[in-house]
């Protein structure tokens, strides 16, 4: 296995895919202010995922390049974490999927920007600066949401009790994330961990909401298995390429 | 013979799409130019990951310097160092100001909860009475405010360090 391939993809799809969901909300904001906002979010998530798999295609050396990686793999070949695959559901579960995932990025992204790999720190070092106003943004809005009304708490609430059991997927660590790390590439997940929770469990407290006592936890993704949501993800992601193999505009 | 310098001179006339009155120098987009011979080597870097811009930008560099003769030319795209509103030269924000865009202030808003953003003062009457309607403007490069004084809604170059 190429294992810088491995971790690039992984990288790569986690922004891929969260980028997809929330270019689902493009029109259909709540309001128009945040519509914008949602789309300026999807375009920074496009952008870095493009980034991210034109180093894999290079990477792997067989001649693929952004587009054929994105649009051109089957379900298990993605390996996004399950959590930015969820529904966007209400604004609420939108907003509160994004904020567990910034929050996650945002010390990944600090870490990974002194990478020993020269171009995974760079798209590190550009993507952590995008990321500082996507956190700012889901965690003002879980916190506004939280201790809003009891019918905005309620929804942030139920957002969270629904979307917490994918967290771990978030921290899951194998043989390719030692190897990375052994080689200086990869940053120590334990560390990206500890910053999470702190941000995390600061902004419920704010937000009065509780982190649910149900453990149960769900992983996968990171090994390409998927929840059901994904096959219709790809169905219209790729749907062009599929029906019109090679198009351009 | 040209020089380098004359291609920084040609590329001045090469502009952003989406603010058509700041070239790609004023903007910091163009980071270098070397000429080798027949061949010119222009290295470009985007403002935002996901900058729509910047294909464009390639097509049009590449436009230009033919338009002025030099055959050969490639573009590269590099990330690092990662642009920054400080590249944004001092003519730059003139025009921004002038075309009724607000320059990025030299502070980036990186509070993470409910503080205070940023004072940004209103490109058409200068006043500092504005507020921030969101973070996320027209382009990812911009935020939205607008002038309680004059009432005009307008961008905000937003700072990115």
């Amino acid at each position: 296995m190429n294992t810088l391939f491995e971790y690039t993809i992984r990288l790569a799809d986690d922004s891929l895919i969260l980028g997809h969901r929330m270019s689902e909300w493009c029109g259909h904001g709540p309001i128009l202010e945040e519509d914008i906002a949602l789309t300026n979010i999807a375009l920074d998530l496009v952008g870095q995922a493009t980034s991210f798999l034109a180093y894999a295609g290079e990477t792997e050396g067989k001649k693929r390049d952004a587009d054929a990686l994105a649009f051109l793999r089957f379900d298990r070949e993605y390996k996004n974490a399950l959590l930015v695959e969820q529904p966007n559901g209400d604004f609420g579960m939108t907003m509160m999927r994004q904020f567990l995932f910034d929050a996650f990025r945002k010390p990944l992204f600090e870490r990974l920007q002194h990478s020993s790999d020269k171009q995974l720190a760079a798209i590190a070092e550009k993507s952590l600066k995008e990321t500082k106003y996507h956190l700012k943004h889901s965690s003002e809005w879980v916190i506004r949401l939280g201790d809003g009304t009891e019918e905005s708490n309620g929804r942030i609430q139920d957002a969270l009790n629904t979307l917490w059991r994918y967290t771990p997927d978030l921290f899951y660590a194998d043989e390719v994330d030692q190897e990375m790390q052994q080689q200086g590439i990869a940053p120590d997940m334990a560390a990206v961990y500890a910053d999470w929770n702190a941000t995390v469990q600061h902004v419920f407290q704010e937000a009065t909401i509780e982190i649910p006592s149900n453990n149960w936890k769900q992983t996968g993704g990171r090994k390409g298995l998927h929840s059901e949501h994904m096959g219709h993800i790809l169905a219209e992601l790729q749907y062009m390429q599929r029906a019109y193999p090679n198009m351009e505009w | 013979m040209v020089t380098e310098k004359d291609i920084w001179e040609y590329l001045e006339e090469v502009s952003d799409p989406e603010i058509p009155v700041l070239s790609i120098v004023d903007l910091g987009v163009l980071r270098a130019v070397k000429l080798d011979d027949e061949n010119c080597h222009v290295t470009i870097t985007p403002t935002y990951s996901g900058c729509p811009a910047m294909k464009m930008i390639e097509v049009q560099i590449i436009e230009k310097l033919q338009e002025k003769g030099l055959k050969n030319v490639t573009v590269d795209l590099v990330l690092s160092p990662a642009w920054t509103t400080d590249w944004l030269s001092e003519s730059g924000r003139n025009k921004l100001r002038e075309y009724g865009i607000a320059p990025p202030e030299n502070e980036v808003d990186k509070s993470v909860l409910f503080a205070e953003p940023t004072v940004v003062p209103c490109p058409k009457c200068h006043s500092k009475n504005t507020k921030m309607v969101s973070q996320f403007g027209s382009t990812a490069c911009k935020a939205h405010y607008t002038c309680n004084d004059c009432l005009e809604p307008f961008d905000y170059f937003k700072c990115l360090k």
